[in-house]
Formats: structure tokens, C-alpha cells, sequence
């Protein structure tokens, strides 16, 4: 169906979809019931034979695009093949996750299309409409993209991953036109060596603040994250202090997460922080502060110093869970 | 070297926000520069200068669009070392990222930098896009969420590092191009002009504030009013805003008394260990 098709950016390694992307997936599907099309995903890179059959099994179609010169996630070359996708399949809507490369590399293609987007949208209203997030979570926005093609990005936490379509995918070759990554090129990741969970896949996610005081106190925090197979993430006082490092950090300008427990500890509760967290299921605070706003959204509140309260709870989750 | 620095204003985001009647109700608020935008502005400050309170050397304009109050922002900009102000006179309330990129492209078309360097988001819009946008338009490369800026002794190029998911990403741009920064750009030594600073050189582990000198000297300095028509840019928004509402709130929880009490809850009400 011509015209109609929802057109998804699907992160991969070599051999796997990234479950980072499996979020965009859900909000596809919603996108294309609005548009009454199929579900076609992109993968871009370099060596990605094995991801497109593996992203084959949640969409209707797989466009493989792959070339040495596309093996970084660079928006320079990347949103050229996004721009000439979205004209091959005639779709209606471009999406990707709001990872940074979604949100290094859609924005781009936005600007080469001439197509209004929306950005970290939460909910789908419409074929054109979605809701978002502004001012920090403190208002959820409806939009409405004006532009024959709409293009977003998805906040993860909001969409449920995507379930294996009935039958896989076809997987067809995408040809990239010329690449030229305009004088851009990438050297090097640094990538945080953690052996945890991704902060925004944990289930259970340990956060501390400010009142940790200390990049040593972090390490009673790290026996509590272990001990319940979480992430370990950080207010940005703590990140700007140097307690840990930047990735931690859980906020409107860090990470967004939504686990099933999120532990907020010595983190008094600005609204930056709360944009990032307040969707989590169960969030317990610690804060000797009885006033800290963190107390406003917690589930469950203990109003006193991490030093009296850690301890003990690391010895009291061990014999719960050894008795079952 | 000269650099652009666009910057918006934004409300001030500690303040609570009034939510009513599908809008957002901004009457009682006062204005600031984004965050991002400043801490942009302390980057091309340090790309322009000898190491920490050293001479400038070329040439650090920021443009906002707004309404005429917006010269207390550009002010207070020019107050920190900026060079000169350009305000494209508009309702700020009435734009999209894609309206906003195409004003600041015509500004860039006449003024001609190496470098444009921005917040990586607005703290109110929350969008992430100008600046991607604006590269898409002039086909010129983009640094986004920039950690580090190391501009090259030549001035043709930089190498940065961008703040990723996954850790830290280490990237080279040839210039001119757009940059958009995070929050680390501040740190001590996070950004340098092989040129003019040495290895050694460390600023303050913050954007600076407007000295008095700064304030007097801000007096002289050139603060250009332009409207968005003197641009040769039509309006037109792609995306329409329809409605704001205040997010759900969390339903109140209970204080417990004790770790015993927390951790019975957690156990045997919420199910989660």
C-alpha cells in the first residue's frame, strides 16, 4: 500500500536487534493502524546481514542497508538513507527510538525532508498527532505534525517491546546513494564497562544523590543495586559533584527510566530528576530531609540517613530472600 | 574565528509550572537563558580566548528570537564576554524547531561563521532538534551532546566528544559545522583552541557569571534588533501544538518508619523483592 507504509530505524549489533529499538516497533504498529499500512524497519550499518533477519521476525518488512562506508552511526550518512527509504516505500511516518543515535539522526532526516516531528513522544493520537512531554514532564503536549510524512522519536519507557510478528519479514538490499559524511568521522567509544543492566532495561534501578557526599559511599549503593540484579544511576548533583560518571545519570538531561523499583537515595527530588524517573513502578526514597519533594512521588517513604538505612536493608532483602 | 551561538529564552524551570485549560499559563514566570544555550555560550567564549581570563581572539555573536524582552537574555550574554547580540524580533511562542532553523539559517547566511554552537535542547520545548536541523539545511556536518570541544591549531576541524548511551563517543568534524552541547561542556578543561590556549589551560568547572566590568562593557557592545521578514523568511510552523495538560499525578504514598516497615511493604504489598 503505496503512501502508507510506517518506515522504523532499527538499531542493531551484527547479529541482533538492539532491544532499545524494540519500543519504536510498538509505536510502528500503532502508527500504521492509523495509516492502515504495513510496518517496515530499516537497519543501517556495516556487516548487518544477520540483524536484518533477526529484526525480520517483529516487522513486515526489513530494508537492509549495508556498506563499510555506513558502519558508524553517523547523521551525516544515515539520514540520507532514512530520506531515500521514506521515498522508496512512500511512507506516511518515520520513527526510531529516542536512543542518542535516534535522536542524533532523525532530527537530521526531519531537516532533509522538510517533515515535521515530534520529538520522545509518549503516546500515538493520531496518523499526525502524538503526545510528548515538555518542560521537564511537567506537561504532556499534543501535536500535530502538519507535513505529509511525520517523523518522531519514542521514548522508550512508554512503549511495551515489540512482539515477534506471526511470520518473519522479507528482507530486501537497500541500496545507500552516494555516502559523504561531510567531513565527519568517528574515532573511538569509550564505552562505560559495566557488568549491570542497561540503566534503562534494569528492573530494579538504585539511584543516590547528593547526600551520598562521597564517590566511595556509591559502593553500599552497589551492593544493594547487585544484590537485586538492578542498574546503578545517580541524580545530576551527583554526576556534576564527580561522584560517578555522567551515563548514571537518571534526569531530563540523563536517562529516562521507568523500572519495576527504583530505590532514590540522599536525592532530594528536583523536577529535573523527577522527569526521569517518576514513571517507575514502585519508587522507595531514603531522605533525612522530611521535606524533599522526592517524598511527594515516593511509594514508600523513610525519612532518614542513608548511613542508619543501607546497611540494614542490604541484611533484610538478603534474609527475605532467603526465606523466600 | 567566529562563532554563532544561538540561545532562547526559557521560563525559569524551578518554578512550578501552571497547567490549565489545555495551556501552559506563563504570565507569573521569569525568564532566563536555557541552560544548554548558556553553557554554549561559556564554550564559545573559551574557543575564543588565551586560556581563563586571556584576551579575546575573534569574534563570539549570540542571536536569540523572541520579543523585545528578550534583550535582558542577550545582555546579560554580552555581559559575559559575547561580542555582539542579535535579536530577530518575533512572538517566541508561535515557533517550531523547523521555523526556528530556518530564521537562524538566513542569520547564519549573513553572518558567515566557522562554527555554530547551541544547547543541545531547550529546557521548556524540550524538542532536541534545532541544531540537527540547521546542519540538514546548510549540508554541514553536526556534533551533538558535545562533553569536549578541541578545536585544531589550524581551525579546521575539532574533535569532540559527545555523550552516548553507551559511554562516551570520541568524533572528528571538519568546520564549519554545528555543535550541540550537554552539560559536561563546562568542566575544567572540557574546551580548547589549540591556538590559543595550552594543554594546561583550566577554566572555572562552571559557566562564568557577568563581572561589573562585564556589565559596563556589555553597555557598548552592539545589541541588533531584526525581524524575521528583514530575513526574506516565511512563516509557517510543521508542527502544530494543539493542547498541554498536567501530566497524572503519582497517587501519595506512605512514610514508613523503619527499614523492618520498608522492607515488609516492598516484600508483601508492592511484590517487588
Amino acid at each position: 500500500m503505496p503512501g502508507t507504509a510506517t518506515l522504523v530505524l532499527l538499531e542493531t549489533t551484527t547479529s541482533n536487534l538492539r532491544s532499545a529499538s524494540q519500543p519504536a516497533i510498538s509505536a510502528a504498529r500503532k502508527l500504521a493502524q492509523a495509516n492502515g499500512g504495513s510496518v517496515v524497519g530499516i537497519v543501517i550499518g556495516s556487516g548487518i546481514g544477520a540483524a536484518a533477519q533477526d529484526a525480520a521476525r517483529y516487522v513486515d518488512k526489513v530494508l537492509c542497508c549495508d556498506s563499510p562506508a555506513l558502519a558508524a552511526a553517523l547523521a551525516e550518512t544515515w539520514a540520507p538513507v532514512l530520506v531515500a527509504a521514506v521515498k522508496q516505500t512512500g511512507a506516511a511516518a518515520l520513527v526510531a527510538s529516542a536512543t542518542s543515535t535516534g535522536k542524533d539522526v532523525l532530527p537530521r532526516a526531519a531537516g532533509l525532508l522538510g517533515a515535521g516531528m515530534a520529538s520522545e513522544i509518549v503516546a500515538v493520537m493520531g496518523a499526525k498527532s502524538f503526545r510528548r512531554p515538555t518542560y521537564a514532564g511537567n506537561a504532556l503536549t499534543d501535536v500535530e505534525v502538519l507535513t505529509p510524512v511525520a517523523v518522531a522519536t519514542v521514548r522508550q519507557t512508554e512503549f511495551p517491546p515489540a512482539a515477534p510478528a506471526a511470520s518473519a519479514g522479507t528482507v530486501e538490499a537497500f541500496a545507500p546513494g552516494p555516502t559523504d559524511a561531510l567531513g565527519a568521522e568517528f574515532v573511538a567509544l569509550h564505552a562505560s564497562a559495566s557488568a549491570r543492566p542497561d540503566l534503562t532495561e534494569a528492573k530494579v534501578v538504585v539511584a543516590g544523590g547528593r547526600g551520598l557526599k562521597d564517590a566511595q559511599n556509591f559502593k553500599v549503593l552497589e551492593e544493594l543495586t547487585d544484590l537485586l540484579g538492578g542498574a546503578l544511576g545517580a541524580s545530576r548533583a551527583a554526576c556534576d559533584a564527580g561522584m560517578v560518571p555522567n551515563d548514571l545519570q537518571v534526569g531530563q538531561t540523563g536517562k529516562v527510566v521507568a523500572p519495576e523499583l527504583y530505590f532514590a537515595v540522599g536525592i532530594s527530588g528536583a523536577i529535573q530528576h523527577l522527569a526521569g524517573m517518576k514513571s517507575s513502578k514502585v519508587i522507595v526514597a531514603i531522605n533525612k530531609d522530611p521535606e524533599a519533594p522526592i517524598f511527594q512521588v515516593a511509594d514508600y517513604g523513610l525519612c532518614a540517613t542513608w548511613e542508619s538505612t543501607v546497611p540494614p536493608l542490604i541484611a533484610q532483602i538478603k534474609a527475605v530472600k532467603a526465606t523466600g | 574565528m567566529k562563532i554563532l551561538v544561538p540561545c532562547k529564552r526559557v521560563p525559569n524551570p524551578d518554578l512550578k509550572l501552571k497547567v490549565a485549560n489545555g495551556s501552559v499559563d506563563l504570565a507569573g514566570t521569569t525568564w532566563q537563558v536555557n541552560p544548554f544555550d548558556e553553557y554554549a555560550v561559556e564554550a564559545a567564549l573559551r574557543l575564543t580566548e588565551k586560556g581563563k581570563g586571556g584576551e579575546r581572539v575573534g569574534e563570539v555573536v549570540v542571536v536569540s528570537i523572541g520579543p523585545k524582552d528578550t534583550s535582558a537574555q542577550l545582555k546579560q550574554l554580552l555581559a559575559m564576554g559575547a561580542n555582539r547580540a542579535i535579536l530577530v524580533a518575533g512572538d517566541d511562542s508561535a515557533l517550531d524547531s523547523d521555523l526556528v532553523a530556518r530564521i537562524l539559517r538566513a542569520v547564519v547566511a549573513a553572518e558567515k561563521p566557522d562554527l555554530v554552537i547551541t544547547g543541545k535542547q531547550a529546557v521548556d520545548g524540550d524538542d532536541n532538534q534545532v541544531g540537527q536541523i540547521l546542519a540538514a539545511s546548510l549540508g554541514w556536518p553536526q556534533a551533538t551532546f558535545l562533553a569536549s570541544i578541541l578545536l585544531a591549531a589550524d581551525g579546521k576541524s575539532a574533535t569532540v566528544t559527545r555523550e552516548v548511551d553507551a559511554g562516551v563517543e570520541e568524533r572528528r568534524v571538519r568546520l564549519p559545522a554545528i555543535m550541540t552541547v550537554d552539560l559536561r561542556i563546562i568542566g575544567k578543561k572540557a574546551v580548547r583552541n589549540e591556538a590559543l590556549a595550552p594543554a594546561t589551560a583550566e577554566w572555572e568547572d562552571t559557566q562564568r557569571l557577568a563581572s561589573l566590568k562585564g556589565i559596563m562593557a556589555a553597555k557598548k557592545k552592539e545589541l541588533r534588533e531584526i525581524t524575521v521578514e528583514s530575513l526574506g523568511v516565511a512563516g509557517g510552523i510543521l508542527v502544530k501544538t494543539l493542547r498541554h495538560e498536567a501530566p497524572p499525578a503519582r497517587k501519595a504514598g506512605v512514610k514508613v518508619a523503619s527499614v523492618e516497615e520498608l522492607v515488609a511493604k516492598l516484600h508483601n504489598e508492592a511484590k517487588v523483592i
